[in-house]
């Protein structure tokens, strides 16, 4: 650090805040920024989920917690809710081991590696929400390619409606999802993946371990540490599906893919009589429930970084 | 990989079961870009008719006219265009500004606003989209482009701070303390020297924050309810499909149309994203 200076009496605080003030200069514009959409939205969003509020241009009502009080009995909500956890839970191990078993195989030097990465990882790159529209042609019941395939190689004899018919259309999503985002979590373990010391897989061989034994025994417990990152970069990124959920299925059919994201742009944004405090309260109340989730993964992960220094 | 000369046939075999099954996944993965390509070239009628065969009867160059000009792609693509580029300026300026004497400089509330930024990490944007609307419309910035591009690139944008910081850390004290001999400002040494060795990181800062405003939806969907003429690419792709349901090479166009410029820039400047991409998470 440039500069440090003794600090003791008032005057030499002003002199040192004035000495420095073309880095208070500096750092002014990422302040003013995050204090205004950062900050201020998380403060404010706590007065507006107790406010009865139908839009932008009216006033708001006070009501205290009644929205959350409404919140706990709307089966509209819960059903949100669920659709998010079940979502989450099918489409994180999907993605991550998914991902990791492609980085082990990518790892190998196999010939042709660069590109099927690039292949994995192209669908990262587009729009989600231009790949949502896309994909309620290609997963079309009567036209759409997927359906034509599996009709016409006798896989299926009557089309599958992926994405209208409501015991299926979560399950697409989550495969799109996966789809869409595998080649981010690839490049993430192939980096954590050349972290792990090339002696250590020697040392194994000469011992005779079988490339099975390899990746079992020495690279999986080297990963430990990146594998609850990963994780929870995941289960963040699968709380907030909103592009590719509201341009593939809008939260259909009969509210079958209605996850958290949608029930909030809906009750805000989608609605005739928009209630602007009911979608803050759901929107607080979930976005708790995702930082607990998070807190709660980073102390785990350093509970798993302690324990190795306690054991040498 | 194999230090011996000669692989046992198992190994080989194994290789080549490998590639097969790679070749299949990825044929499966870009099967949608390639289906949206020959889409976008078919007739009309050649779409529901031709089944699975991709490649077109004649190239049909009537949907791309009919998105850019009848769909208002054109116009889209110009606002896509302003938006990115004006979150891409937003965010190079302002974080590296911050960045640097965070990275560099020791100071009363340091410690404060780092700790401030590192907390708010992983709060998307989506939870606070209710605020940011209400408080864009009192300050006059809903329906408009630059009420887009502060709220893009003014939220979320710790990780490119947080890279700047680390880069500026890392460079060495001779090299501002000859600069002072030679009497350089604070300033002259950021703008001369300071900023130009940061060039790798602000390529990185640039590719991420590029490919997060041109696929950025939520944002400009709710910015440009009032105003369709302000739509980007993601916004008018779903009027368009909204309003020509039945029109499959015209959506098929149109999604070309919106893709090809993400695509052709990722290929271009593949390395500084993937090395951005590699490094945070490494840290």
């Amino acid at each position: 650090m440039a500069r440090t200076a003794p600090m003791g009496s008032r005057t030499q605080l002003v002199q040192q805040l004035w000495r420095d003030r073309y880095i208070y200069l500096f750092l002014l514009p990422s302040t003013a920024l995050f204090a205004l959409y950062t900050l201020w939205p998380i403060g404010v969003s706590i007065y507006f989920s107790m406010l009865d509020w139908s839009g932008f241009e009216q006033a708001g009502r006070f009501i205290g917690f009644a929205n959350y009080k409404e919140l706990a009995n709307d089966r509209l909500f819960w059903n949100a809710f669920r659709n998010t956890v079940t979502f989450m839970v099918l489409a994180v191990p999907l993605r991550v081991g998914l991902a990791l078993l492609l980085a082990i195989l990518l790892n190998q030097a196999l010939p042709f590696s660069r590109v099927f990465r690039t292949a994995i990882f192209l669908p990262v790159v587009t729009t989600a929400a231009i790949l949502g529209v896309v994909m309620r042609f290609i997963l079309d019941p009567t036209s759409g390619p997927v359906n034509l395939a599996l009709l016409q190689s006798g896989i299926l004899d009557q089309p599958v409606n992926f994405l209208g018919q409501s015991g299926v259309a979560l399950y697409t999503a989550v495969g799109v999802w996966v789809w869409k985002w595998l080649g981010i979590t690839l490049i993430y373990w192939l980096a954590a993946l050349q972290t792990v010391p090339k002696d250590l897989y020697e040392a194994a061989r000469i011992d005779g371990a079988s490339g099975w034994q390899r990746i079992v025994y020495i690279t999986l417990p080297l990963l430990t540490p990146f594998t609850i990152i990963i994780t929870l970069i995941t289960v963040v990124e699968a709380t907030n599906v909103f592009d590719l959920m509201l341009t593939l299925t809008n939260g259909g059919p009969f509210y079958a893919t209605e996850v958290i994201d949608i029930f909030v742009y809906r009750q805000a944004f989608a609605s005739n009589t928009p209630r602007l405090g009911y979608a803050s309260a759901a929107s607080l109340f979930f976005g708790i429930c995702v930082i607990a989730l998070a807190l709660l993964q980073l102390i785990i992960l350093r509970r798993i970084r302690q324990k190795p220094a306690e054991t040498e | 990989m194999s230090i011996r000369r000669s692989r046992p046939l198992g190994r080989r075999l194994s290789v080549v079961l490998a590639v097969l099954g790679l070749t299949a996944l990825c044929a499966l993965w870009i099967y949608p870009f390639l289906w949206l390509v020959s889409a976008s070239f078919k007739g009309p009628l050649e779409m529901f008719q031709k089944g699975l065969n991709l490649m077109p009867d004649a190239f049909d160059w009537g949907n791309y006219t009919r998105a850019w000009q009848d769909g208002g792609f054109s116009t889209y693509m110009l606002n896509t265009f302003l938006v990115t580029s004006g979150t891409v300026i937003l965010v190079i300026f302002h974080c590296s500004l911050s960045g640097y004497v965070l990275g560099r400089y020791e100071f009363i509330g340091r410690k404060t606003v780092i700790g401030v930024l590192a907390a708010t990490f992983v709060i998307p944007l989506g939870f606070t989209i209710i605020p940011i609307v209400d408080l864009s419309r009192n300050l006059g910035l809903l329906n408009s482009h630059a009420g887009i591009i502060l709220a893009l690139g003014g939220s979320g944008q710790a990780a490119a701070i947080l890279l700047y910081a680390g880069f500026f850390s890392r460079i060495p004290k001779e090299v501002e303390e000859a600069a002072i001999v030679d009497g350089a400002g604070f300033l002259r040494i950021f703008f001369s020297i300071m900023l130009p060795l940061a060039g790798p990181v602000t390529a990185t800062v640039a590719v991420l924050s590029f490919l997060a405003a041109w696929n950025s939806f939520l944002v400009p969907l709710v910015f440009t309810f009032g105003n369709p003429n302000l739509r980007t690419l993601a916004v008018g792709m779903l009027a368009f499909v909204g309003t020509n349901e039945t029109d499959w090479s015209g959506m098929a166009a149109a999604a070309t149309l919106s893709l090809v410029p993400v695509v052709t820039f990722f290929f271009l400047v593949q390395k500084y994203f993937v090395e951005g991409v590699a490094g945070a998470i490494k840290s």
